[in-house]
């Protein structure tokens, strides 16, 4: 179904262990005096689900742009697939990269079938109507979503869009900056819950900017907690909710975490 | 009202010329301002510095602009030979299409500059290049502004197009600059009407086209597209079929004596099997490089004009000496052929209302020099800038208290309301009789002879029939009937004439 793509996504699993599709290197991004990342270096190893958690201006969506050259690094290196991004031809990287974020930027002049055929007509391609009606499944729209205009869907149908145009070129991974924060609370948590579900199905290597650390623990294999432009911790969900992490990070778990306490104790008192 | 419609009717080659002038400058700005506008956004230094310029060229006044082109073109004729043709439709195109570059660019670079952020951040998250988003994103987006700015420039446009007139473009500025000389107001309703009408057609079919684009409605703005090709191509077809090679260009200049004249000529080169147009209102610094050119081919002009003008001479050896050197040196510096004088003069001379001028004691200039700091002149446009104004101040002395420009026509009127004390009246003028002005004698000849001229282009001087046929006007106009006739179409009562008719009742008072 997946054409193509499947085999190097699987060579991508196969490296998980030793390589990573995705290398920072000692990566910098500064405006003027502002320190924006400052000299980050990890890995994101292929297949895996990454969440990266901070509050506004902690650098979050900065290092996530470095992936697609969005931003570009002005001090060390980003490696994708091994190749430092600068180097790759720009129009081929970010069609390799799936990008979903906030404000979803969804062409208002064009259908939504023409919006999510944009990626692979720019590499030359014509989507078929079957494999629309294919990436609208995956996200849970009628395949007579097709022919709408933008602006005759809702938020959530909108992201869906989003999503599924991501998804159009087979990316090797997807990065979304925020996807959800714009929506409603059950919408979100249902596209939470849908592109978890994506990930495990195509076998994608995922990495979303949140502030939600709530959103992060549910949906997330690996937690990254950014703070002024550094990465202060780097822990699994289990890990962190087990007090891992530092003090930034607990701060942040502790919000859902007192939530659901004072949600549990309200049922309790309830006669 | 019906004369105003039987005058519409008959404008139908001034309406093509007019929105074949208005769409190519239109085109032209359009083929100017995107690409600059493409840029501008990707550079706020080149948006400041385009913007800037178009703004600045909008505060220069139309008609100015228009005029500017004339030295313009003149100079780079050293660049682009001596075909590069300096009046008529490459100036007006040029001074409109830069008219229209404020409005089309200004909404594009606007339209670009409000583009939602995030489109463009999706655009490049999808991994447009910079060719692909602005085709695919940037393009589409901000075509409905950009066809407003479209819009807004085409009625400018078709608006300062009747300002071509006066650079020797027809369009549907002649009617309305021939009504303003002769006070003829059913022709400058007329002229007015078709160009407001055209421009409301215009600003229609394009406001279709604009909707379309923002409603995403092909067949809206491809039908608006359809009616503006459809009228263009009329307009086009229209044209073609107009002046051919063998076709006489009459010019006049912008006052009835030159109009009258040209329509008598103009019917004797009729008489005689000529084919004939006319270029009416032309500006009269702008008449003589015409005829040079041979853009038109027969004009009236006057020895003192092209003495001070284009001879740059300010001395003053008689009239007769005066014609011949005239002759002889346009034969041998301009190319043009004099056919010969008229019989009349249509000098400067110096008019004030007779109770006026005996309460002051004036009948010559000389009377007048003491006086003159109290007094206010009255000058047509360009008299106060002329050498003959200039001589007349040195010989005297003279130091004037004010000086004001009125149109010709409107000069007498400030005389007879006392809004001047003197004026720079022209000796054949018909409304000095009448009125009973007086005019003040000019005892020191400061003022050059104006003797009327038939001047002919390089192009038909000789052709032997065109001088056969017009070789009786020469010295058989006296300056008594060309008062008469330039009286009867500048009159303001029921007995006033179009030029045409006075045309003819001259030619049969001469004995045509």
């Amino acid at each position: 179904m997946l054409k193509g793509r499947q085999l190097p996504i699987m060579s991508a699993h196969d490296e998980s262990a030793g390589g990573a599709l995705i290398r920072f290197e000692n990566a910098q991004r500064r405006y003027g005096e502002v320190v924006a990342v400052g000299g980050v270096t990890l890995d994101i190893a292929a297949g895996s689900f990454v969440a990266l958690v901070g509050s506004s201006g902690s650098g979050k969506s900065t290092l996530l742009k470095m992936v697609n050259t969005l931003v570009e690094p002005t001090g060390g290196r980003v490696l994708f697939a091994g190749d430092d991004v600068t180097t790759v031809p720009q129009a081929q990287l970010r069609r390799r990269v799936g990008y979903v974020f906030q404000g979803i930027g969804l062409f208002p002049h064009y259908t939504v079938a023409e919006n999510i055929a944009m990626g692979p007509r720019l590499a030359g391609e014509k989507l078929g109507e079957e494999r629309i009606a294919e990436l609208l499944e995956l996200v849970e729209l009628e395949s007579d979503m097709a022919s709408r205009m933008p602006d005759e869907l809702s938020g959530g149908q909108r992201q869906r869009v989003g999503v599924a145009r991501a998804l159009a070129n087979d990316p090797e991974i997807l990065i979304m900056d925020e996807p959800f924060g714009a929506l409603d609370p059950i919408t979100r948590d249902a596209l939470g819950e849908k592109v978890r579900e994506l990930h495990v199905k195509l076998g994608l290597t995922t990495v979303m900017v949140t502030h939600d650390m709530a959103e992060a623990l549910l949906l997330a294999d690996r937690v990254l907690v950014m703070s002024a432009g550094e990465v202060v911790a780097d822990e699994s969900p289990r890990a962190l909710l087990g007090g891992a992490g530092g003090e930034v990070a607990q701060s942040l778990v502790a919000v859902p975490r007192e939530q659901a306490e004072r949600l549990a104790h309200m049922e309790d008192n309830t006669p | 009202m019906s004369e105003i419609f039987d005058i519409m009717l008959g404008l139908g080659d001034k309406f093509a010329a007019h929105i074949v002038l208005a769409a190519s400058a239109i085109g032209l700005g359009i083929l100017v301002a995107l690409p600059l506008a493409i840029w501008a956004s990707r550079s706020p230094t080149v948006a400041r510095i385009t913007l800037g310029f178009a703004s600045l060229v909008q505060t220069i006044p139309a008609l100015a602009l228009l005029a500017l082109f004339f030295p313009i073109l003149l100079s780079l004729r050293a660049v682009f030979g001596e075909d590069l043709p300096t009046l008529g439709f490459l100036p007006a195109l040029l001074a409109l299409a830069l008219y229209a570059l404020l409005p089309i660019l200004r909404n594009a670079v606007t339209a670009q500059a409000n583009l939602d952020p995030q489109l463009l951040e999706a655009a490049d998250g999808v991994g447009m290049t910079g060719w692909q988003k602005l085709r695919l994103v940037e393009a589409p987006l901000s075509a409905p502004f950009i066809m407003a700015g479209i819009r807004t420039a085409s009625v400018w446009t078709i608006g300062a197009a009747t300002l071509s007139t006066t650079i020797g473009q027809p369009g549907l500025g002649d009617p309305i600059f021939a009504g303003l000389q002769t006070q003829n107001w059913a022709l400058v309703v007329a002229g007015c009407l078709a160009s407001a009408g055209l421009a409301l057609a215009a600003d229609a079919l394009l406001g279709m086209v604009e909707r379309g684009l923002a409603n995403r409605q092909k067949w809206q703005w491809a039908a608006g597209l359809l009616g503006v090709a459809l009228g263009l191509g009329a307009a086009l077809y229209a044209q073609g079929g107009g002046e051919d090679e063998d076709t006489i260009i009459i010019a006049s200049k912008q006052f009835s004596e030159n109009l009258i004249l040209s329509r008598l000529i103009g019917s004797q080169l009729e008489e005689a099997g000529y084919s004939v147009a006319y270029r009416d209102g032309l500006g009269s610094a702008v008449v003589h490089s015409a005829v040079a050119s041979s853009s038109v081919d027969i004009s009236v002009d006057y020895t003192g004009t092209i003495w001070t003008n284009e001879m740059k001479r300010t001395d003053n050896p008689g009239r007769e000496a005066m014609y011949e050197t005239i002759v002889q040196w346009e034969r041998e510096n301009t190319g043009i052929g004099i056919l010969g004088r008229l019989g009349f003069e249509n000098a400067y001379a110096f008019a004030m209302r007779a109770d006026r001028a005996a309460q002051l004691g004036a009948t010559t200039l000389e009377d007048i020099v003491p006086i003159a700091p109290q007094l206010t002149f009255g000058g047509d446009p360009e008299f106060f800038e002329r050498p003959e104004w200039k001589a007349v101040r040195d010989a005297y002395g003279l130091r004037v208290g004010e000086t004001r420009n009125f149109s010709p026509t409107f000069m007498y009127n400030a005389l007879k309301s006392g809004e001047a004390d003197a004026i720079s009246a022209y000796t054949s003028d018909g409304r000095l009789a009448v009125d009973r002005f007086v005019i003040l004698e000019d005892p020191r000849e400061a003022l050059p002879s104006y003797d009327a001229m038939v001047m002919l282009s390089p192009r038909i001087k000789d052709d032997a029939a065109l001088i056969e046929a017009l070789t009786p006007l020469v010295g058989a106009i006296p300056v008594e009937l060309m008062r008469e006739a330039n009286y009867s179409v500048d009159r303001e009562d029921e007995e006033k004439v179009t030029p045409d008719v006075a045309a003819e009742r001259l030619a049969e008072k001469i004995g045509l």
